[in-house]
């Protein structure tokens, strides 16, 4: 059986205003995994990061890192967690060396001075990191808080939304030093925004949605077992579903995304798919298209029919 | 209770001293040429007048109550600043997800406050003295009611801090809590000079017992019963200690 880091357990969370913000969530995190925490904002996400941080007060429910109990081995779990919040914060009085120096020092740990030049060097703050973290741009302090999370060396790193402001080429760099820490034996739980890196990325997945979690499972099995494949039709500028052609076309989950009429294809047997019944009824309806074509569904598209089918 | 991060809660103590000493105008030069200022205008408004009931000429009265004073008023600015800043600024939360306990963040936020007050008074009373004979009659006395007051003052500025969500409710704290209560403790006058009705009000200011020590130590005379203030005192401290310790163990508005 594989061990686990994280083990949550009918997790609920209800603030003082009534807001069910974490509705019994149960997920499991395999030690050394990648774990992909998917949801829309205000799913319950940060809300759940947050009570394991010991920022926010669980309302009932379990946890453990490794085998330890979250809500009541505080300290320990601590020193075995590293979190990267979803709200930039630092401190106005101090520079980015000097910010993690304290960091790894509440964390109890001795500063190990080539960890700190690798993590600066890696998340590329090197020359920035003699400046006040006022004077950092925005996606530096971000990437500041990365440091932060990393910098007591923690078996398990929770990255809520760590790239968001972050440019292409410096989030490409972030998530290389990602996978080298898990390939060293990181346990990494992600929440993201950037489904495509993602997708790439984690080898698990759980979406949750209003406080619920709507799948957990390896990230291939989700794309064999829920991702499907749908038809695209283009037709010309004027063209419009009406709600009667949507209803002719129910079978094929009609929808227009980005002008193009999409349908959703399902297989019966092995190879065999709904494509000619759905390509032919859309003809009947609306004549031939001016341009058509299969396109596989991806995470962002499992994720918005998982999350819109919630909704509904 | 016991100890779970003795390196964190010494390195929390570090960064609260440090914050400080990076804005040394603001912290400690600041302070003392309002200190200096206060003594400027009161020598010429009060001239060499005696304090009735006390065998004291004003100036030397003042010096003590200014210095205590402003070591009162730092200790409460250097816990209450730092929590409302890490609030505003969203960094208290590395304080919540450390493995410190709550007792380990008490001490090493009151520790620093008294550093701060420490290196305060010293400053003042190294700017003032030269211009006074004042005195060292009961050295313990200054010690023990400048550290209780520190850590008193450090104690609710600590409170103050995690209870305010803005700078604005902190200011109300400090401007209609703190001040009157500090200016009204018996630094510019002795509680000799009030009505009967006032000197009993005052007995319930846990300041008064303070700064009335504490220049009970320079001066060797004083206003109070000092048995009656060394507990005052200390019951206040405790109470206060006692009082951050649990809300801090209970996340009070610091966790949702």
């Amino acid at each position: 059986m594989t061990d686990m880091a994280l083990r949550i357990s009918d997790l609920r969370k209800t603030y003082s205003n009534g807001n069910h913000a974490l509705q019994g969530v149960s997920l499991d995190v395999p030690e050394g995994s990648f774990y992909a925490l998917l949801g829309p904002n205000g799913a319950g996400k940060s809300t759940m990061i947050n009570m394991l941080a010991d920022i926010v007060r669980p309302t009932s429910g379990e946890a453990t890192l490794f085998g330890r109990d979250v809500f009541n081995d505080k300290a320990w779990c601590k020193r075995h967690m590293g979190v990267v919040p979803q709200e930039v914060a630092f401190d106005p009085f101090f520079t980015a060396r000097e910010a993690l120096r304290i960091t790894c020092g509440l964390f109890g740990q001795k500063l190990d001075p080539v960890w700190m030049d690798e993590l600066l060097e890696r998340l590329g703050l090197a020359e920035h990191a003699d400046k006040n973290a006022r004077q950092l741009s925005g996606g530096m302090r971000r990437r500041l808080l990365v440091a932060q999370a990393l910098v007591h060396r923690p078996p398990l790193v929770v990255l809520d939304e760590p790239t968001a402001g972050v440019d292409v080429e410096l989030r490409r760099r972030l998530w290389d030093f990602m996978r080298e820490l898990n390939r060293q034996g990181t346990t990494i739980l992600l929440t993201t925004h950037y489904l495509e890196e993602a997708e790439e990325l984690c080898e698990f997945v759980a979406i949750i949605d209003h406080g619920q979690l709507l799948t957990a499972r390896p990230m291939r099995e989700l794309m064999r077992e829920v991702a499907g494949s749908y038809l695209w039709m283009r037709y010309d500028d004027d063209w419009r579903l009406k709600e009667v052609d949507a209803e002719s076309l129910s079978d094929f989950q009609p929808r227009v995304c980005d002008g193009l009429l999409c349908l959703t294809l399902t297989r019966s047997g092995q190879h065999a798919s709904s494509f000619h019944a759905a390509y032919d009824a859309a003809v009947t309806r609306f004549g031939p298209p001016l341009d058509a074509g299969v396109r596989e569904e991806d995470l962002e598209d499992v994720f918005l029919r998982l999350t819109r089918e919630n909704q509904a | 209770m016991r100890p779970v991060n003795p390196r964190g809660a010494w390195t929390l103590f570090q960064r609260e001293t440090r914050r400080f000493m990076k804005v040394k105008m603001q912290t400690i030069v600041a302070p003392a040429l309002t200190a200096v200022l206060y003594l400027i205008v009161f020598r010429y408004a009060m001239g060499d007048r005696q304090v009735p009931g006390l065998d004291v000429d004003y100036f030397t009265f003042l010096i003590p109550g200014l210095v205590m004073m402003s070591m009162l008023q730092n200790s409460f600015a250097n816990t209450s600043s730092s929590m409302i800043t890490g609030k505003v600024m969203n960094v208290h939360i590395y304080l919540l997800m450390a493995p410190l306990s709550a007792m380990e963040v008490v001490v090493a936020f009151l520790a620093a406050a008294v550093v701060r007050a420490l290196v305060v008074a010293v400053v003042l009373l190294a700017i003032l003295m030269p211009f006074v004979g004042l005195g060292l009659e009961h050295a313990w006395m200054v010690v023990f009611y400048g550290l209780c007051g520190s850590v008193l003052m450090g104690g609710l500025g600590l409170i103050g801090g995690m209870w305010s969500k803005k700078f604005d409710e902190m200011s109300m704290i400090n401007n209609f809590i703190i001040m009157p209560l500090t200016f009204l403790s018996g630094v510019f006058y002795s509680v000799k000079q009030l009505p009967p009705f006032w000197q009993q009000v005052n007995a319930f200011n846990p300041f008064f017992y303070l700064i009335d020590g504490f220049r009970h130590g320079f001066l060797g005379v004083g206003d109070t019963n000092p048995v009656t203030a060394v507990w005052v005192v200390l019951v206040a401290v405790a109470l206060c200690v006692v009082a951050c310790w649990w809300l801090w163990l209970t996340g009070w508005r610091l966790k949702e």
